[in-house]
């Protein structure tokens, strides 16, 4: 049993969790509060059979303000954005292409100024209304013929939005016409937005398209002794550069990362990797499911965000590579590193200590910075995720009892053998015994909940309603979720960090990343702005007439 | 190089855009809805669209932007989105309680044909739209047009839907202000203030998305044209439009439902645009322009004669939309400098004749193009460069490669402040221009000067 809520302030703890929920449904009308409930539940800490569960990864009601987005923003958005040389070609109307074009932060750098980059691009088919009315596959056949025409990138790939699907618009044809006649690689991706119930579907068709089309086409084989694959982590503020920076140091090699800072050639030789490890599981587990029974290739879960989880991952990496040598030198990085964050993170924790965070975003954020604020004394006492499934709430025991709703249903689940050729046990089962007998574990996310205190509320989906009421019971130091979110909290006099895109900071992985985190947390939780907002006349309004005549 | 790939040597596309110089009629539709005072935008279609909009509009804005959405998920798509728009009607007059909710289509609702007034009248019957509340609505499909339209069809379903003539005239003339910003419609408020002229300003996002911080926060903030307000623009004595293309069909569209004349005049950027608004409110209400009036033309004027040096025969690419370009082209023509490329994503032919009219007397070709992209602007400026860029963020990756200055202008600017608290129309806005465009050309010149010719006094 953990301890209850350490050092949060009195206030706080004198909060009945139970009445907040209450609180938040009050004013829904009764269908929405029985669905809402669901969704909300204050955390108990306790054994694994005694789990709760949450109503997660369903639909959004009509009229909520919601943070979520659609499928067509999970699919190019996350996940295949950030590959600098692939042209995506969004298949629509002009504005699903502009609006993701650039907004997101994933950094990416080009080897060389002739290496290819086209992310700072916005292709677009533009469809006009003639279009559809009679069909866009015209339009788009001659788009990739001039996108090909001027820029000969080694894959083109195209992105439904929501017209496409119903018009008809078949693009995995037109996409398999023009692979064979320009020959180069084609694909589409089926991602109009209105399918499933948020960007989550998104991700999951772009796993599909990705491993389909291009995971296990070349067999080259990268140098190294350690070679590993990181899954879920989109470079966003450089975090993908500072994690490289680190393994790099420990001699380990990243074969691809899914997909920040990626190419092309990285996901079509991904399956020569020896260990798959995992930092978003919501975003990317289906790859990693896949690679498993097509290549043979295990998968663990990792955290870079957090000094100790990066200590914590390193560790876990070599222990799977079993490797004196290695183990020695991932230790040695660490001790060179950990001087400088716990430096800086005593000095930011003396002014943090006992304040209190709200972490309101994504599929795995919402977890995983509960450690750098732990870090710095800050306590999370109410988290939740925009997109995610049960399994990243309650984590993955549950998996066998989610209910494939329609909505999920509608995402296709490819059928994977092993490859006749390319499949190869990394270990034997005596090794993977071995290891799970020393306490190793593998496929393993206990999800948010577990690891939140008791009395915390975990909220998925928080409507804008509920965000604000949450903040004016609890009044948190800060309010953690994304740019719409942004700018209501921060009126109410609360900073808010956006989580998915950093604001304009980053890195937060990694041991550099965990300083910088630390410091932007300790500026504007301890902002002395937030004390100037009313005027001294606002303060203090009674008159003084100082210089009034006798 | 930021963009690497873009050629100097130019193509025929007929089928693929790069890098486009506009985006989506919803977006439009929602940023004129938030200027109804109580109004809450609502975008029927999927999720995603909502979403994008809001972050767009955020992050040009850094202000609180709300907005609900129908969340079609497959299920809508297939049966359409009646039951959908019916419950977040429901749920958003009982959670939120606006005065007003203003919903838009999308491509999605559009395609599958969802008849908003039909729904509307349904929520209407199931008791759904509380007494002394609106839901109104336009067709907002993302294939036709751009946000530029957006707004204006949003700007238009106000008259229709709000304007009344009881017959007894207001004294009080209806301006449309066109797609600025916040601090534009300010501005072009206090300019008829001074002027004594009583207006009613829609839509008018001042106070809306350039709020000041209190510590409180409010959905629904003090700015906005109300609907009381609206109702009384039929009584009006006469409407002015800002811009052709976003105000021109709100204002036409009162003087057919409630006989009120309009004038459709350009945006007031710069000296002569502004005469020309400056003098309509003289003629149109028979009064005199106030010497406070005279005396801000006249600096802005001071301005010009100054510093002529620094302008004179520079070049300038300008990218944006219609209705500023036009103003803003006739603006740098004015004071000698000569927009050589101009391109906008929003389509019209009398837009290309207008620009050609006004650089007629251009010692350069003219490359002008509607609907073009900013690939194309891009490859136009490699094989004639300028001094100067106009135009949105993404105008910074030519900027940084090709090392030209650029002045943000129009939307969307994510990446500076101040366009929302400062106006660019009026004699003080044609000021900040003028500020703005010489501070990027004499840094320029600081930077590049031999230590020789580096100047103290300029």
């Amino acid at each position: 049993m953990k301890a209850l809520n350490e050092n949060i302030p009195i206030e706080t703890e004198q909060i009945d969790p139970q009445e907040v929920k209450q609180e938040l449904l009050r004013k829904y009308p009764t269908k929405v509060a029985r669905k809402r409930a669901k969704q909300i539940i204050v955390n108990k800490v306790a054994e694994e059979q005694e789990m709760q569960e949450i109503g997660a990864n369903t639909r959004t009601i009509p009229g909520i303000i919601t943070q979520r987005g659609c499928t067509y923003a999970g699919c190019k958005g996350v996940i295949m954005g950030p590959t600098r040389d692939i042209v995506n070609i969004t298949h629509g109307p002009i504005g699903c292409g502009f609006y993701s074009w650039l907004t997101r932060r994933n950094q990416t750098r080009p080897d060389g100024p002739e290496d290819e980059n086209f992310m700072t691009y916005c292709f677009s088919t533009d469809m006009q209304e003639e279009n559809i009315v009679f069909g866009g596959e015209k339009k788009l056949r001659a788009a990739i013929q001039e996108a090909y025409d001027l820029f000969k990138p080694k894959a083109i790939s195209i992105f439904s939005t929501c017209p496409v699907g119903l018009i008809g618009d078949d693009v995995h044809s037109v996409a398999r016409e023009m692979k064979e006649e320009l020959g180069i690689n084609i694909f589409g991706f089926s991602c109009e937005g209105y399918k499933g119930v948020s960007q989550s579907a998104g991700h999951h068709i772009a796993n599909n398209g990705i491993f389909k089309n291009v995971v296990g086409l070349n067999d080259n084989v990268k140098e190294g002794k350690y070679k590993i694959n990181l899954l879920g982590e989109y470079n966003i503020g450089g975090d993908a550069f500072e994690i490289d920076r680190i393994l790099n140091d420990c001699e380990i090699t990243v074969v691809s990362t899914f997909s920040g800072n990626s190419t092309y050639d990285q996901f079509a030789n991904a399956h020569t990797a020896d260990l798959n490890t995992i930092m978003c599981h919501r975003s990317i587990n289906y790859v990693a499911e896949m690679m498993e029974t097509k290549f043979g290739i295990p998968w663990i879960k990792i955290n870079f965000i957090g000094a100790e989880a990066t200590a914590k991952t390193l560790r876990k990496i070599a222990n799977y590579f079993e490797n004196e040598e290695l183990k020695q030198r991932v230790e040695e990085v660490i001790a060179r590193e950990m001087p400088e964050v716990i430096k800086v993170r005593d000095e930011v924790r003396a002014r943090c200590e006992g304040k209190v965070a709200m972490l309101f975003v994504g599929g795995s954020r919402a977890h995983h910075y509960q450690e750098l604020f732990k870090e710095i004394g800050m306590k999370t006492i109410s988290a939740g995720y925009e997109f995610a499934h049960r399994d990243d709430y309650e984590g993955r025991t549950v998996l066998p009892s989610i209910k494939v709703d329609a909505d999920s249903r509608n995402i296709e689940e490819l059928e994977i053998h092993p490859d006749p050729e390319r499949f190869r046990p990394r270990k034997t089962n005596e090794q993977l015994k071995k290891l799970q007998d020393e306490g190793f574990r593998f496929k393993d996310y206990d999800g948010m909940m577990r690891e939140m205190s008791d009395r915390s509320l975990v909220i998925d989906d928080i409507s804008q309603y509920e965000s604000e009421q949450l903040i004016e019971i609890y009044k948190p130091a800060i309010f953690c979720a994304g740019i719409k979110e942004k700018f209501a909290i921060q009126k109410k006099g609360i900073p808010m960090k956006q989580l998915h895109s950093y604001d304009s900071g980053g890195p937060y992985a990694g041991f550099r990343g965990a300083i910088n985190f630390y410091r932007e947390i300790d500026r504007m939780v301890n902002s002395k702005i937030w004390k100037s907002i009313k005027a001294p006349w606002q303060e203090s309004p009674e008159l003084a007439a100082k210089y009034a005549c006798d | 190089m930021l963009l690497r790939h873009t050629p100097k040597e130019i193509t025929e596309r007929s089928a693929l855009t790069i890098n486009p110089a506009k985006t989506c009629q919803p977006i439009g539709a929602m940023y004129a809805a938030l200027g109804i005072h109580g109004c809450l935008p609502h975008s029927h279609g999927s999720q995603g669209c909502c979403a994008y909009h809001r972050s767009a509009l955020t992050r040009h804005y850094k202000e609180p932007v709300m907005a609900a959405t129908s969340s079609f998920t497959e299920g809508a798509s297939v049966f359409g989105g009646q039951a959908n728009l019916v419950q977040a009607i429901d749920n958003i007059f009982t959670i939120y309680e606006p005065e007003v909710i203003a919903v838009h289509t999308t491509c999605l609702s559009e395609t599958i044909g969802d008849d908003i007034p039909q729904i509307t009248r349904k929520a209407e019957a199931d008791g759904k739209i509380p007494e002394g509340k609106y839901v109104i609505h336009v067709n907002t499909p993302s294939y036709v047009g751009t946000h530029v339209t957006g707004f204006a069809n949003m700007t238009k379903a106000m008259v229709d839907y709000f304007a009344e003539s009881t017959g007894h005239k207001i004294d009080q003339i209806n301006i449309v202000p066109g797609y600025v910003e916040p601090s534009d419609m300010e501005e072009i408020k206090r300019i008829a203030a001074m002027m004594g002229v009583r207006v009613v300003m829609f839509p008018d996002t001042s106070k809306v998305l350039n709020r000041p911080q209190t510590g409180k926060y409010e959905m629904f903030p003090e700015g906005g044209v109300t609907v009381e307000a609206l109702k009384t623009t039929g009584d009006s004595l006469a409407t002015i439009g800002l811009g052709r293309l976003a105000s021109g069909p709100a204002a036409q569209a009162l003087d057919t439902k409630c006989n009120v004349p309009c004038e459709i005049l350009d945006l007031p950027i710069g000296f002569k645009a502004t005469d020309r608004f400056v003098d309509t409110l003289r003629k149109t209400l028979g009064i005199t322009v106030p010497d406070i009036i005279n005396n801000e033309r006249g600096q802005l004027l001071d301005i010009i004669t100054d510093m002529h040096q620094y302008f004179y025969g520079k070049k300038v690419a300008l990218a944006g939309d219609p209705d500023h370009l036009i103003a803003m082209t006739e603006f740098l023509v004015s004071i000698d400098m000569w927009p050589i490329h101009i391109v906008t994503g929003t389509s019209g032919k009398k837009f290309e004749s207008r620009i050609r009219e006004i650089t007629k007397d251009s010692p350069y070709p003219i490359n002008v193009k509607a609907p073009g992209d900013m690939f194309l602007l891009h490859q136009w400026i490699k094989n004639e460069p300028v001094d100067l860029l106009m135009g949105n963020t993404y105008m910074k990756y030519i900027a940084r490669d090709e090392d030209i200055p650029l002045i943000r202008m129009g939307f969307p600017i994510l990446d500076r402040i101040g366009h929302s608290y400062f106006p660019i129309v009026g004699y003080r806005g044609g000021m900040r221009l003028l500020e703005k465009i010489l501070d990027a050309i004499l840094d320029r010149q600081d930077r590049d000067a031999p230590e020789e010719s580096f100047e103290l006094v300029m």
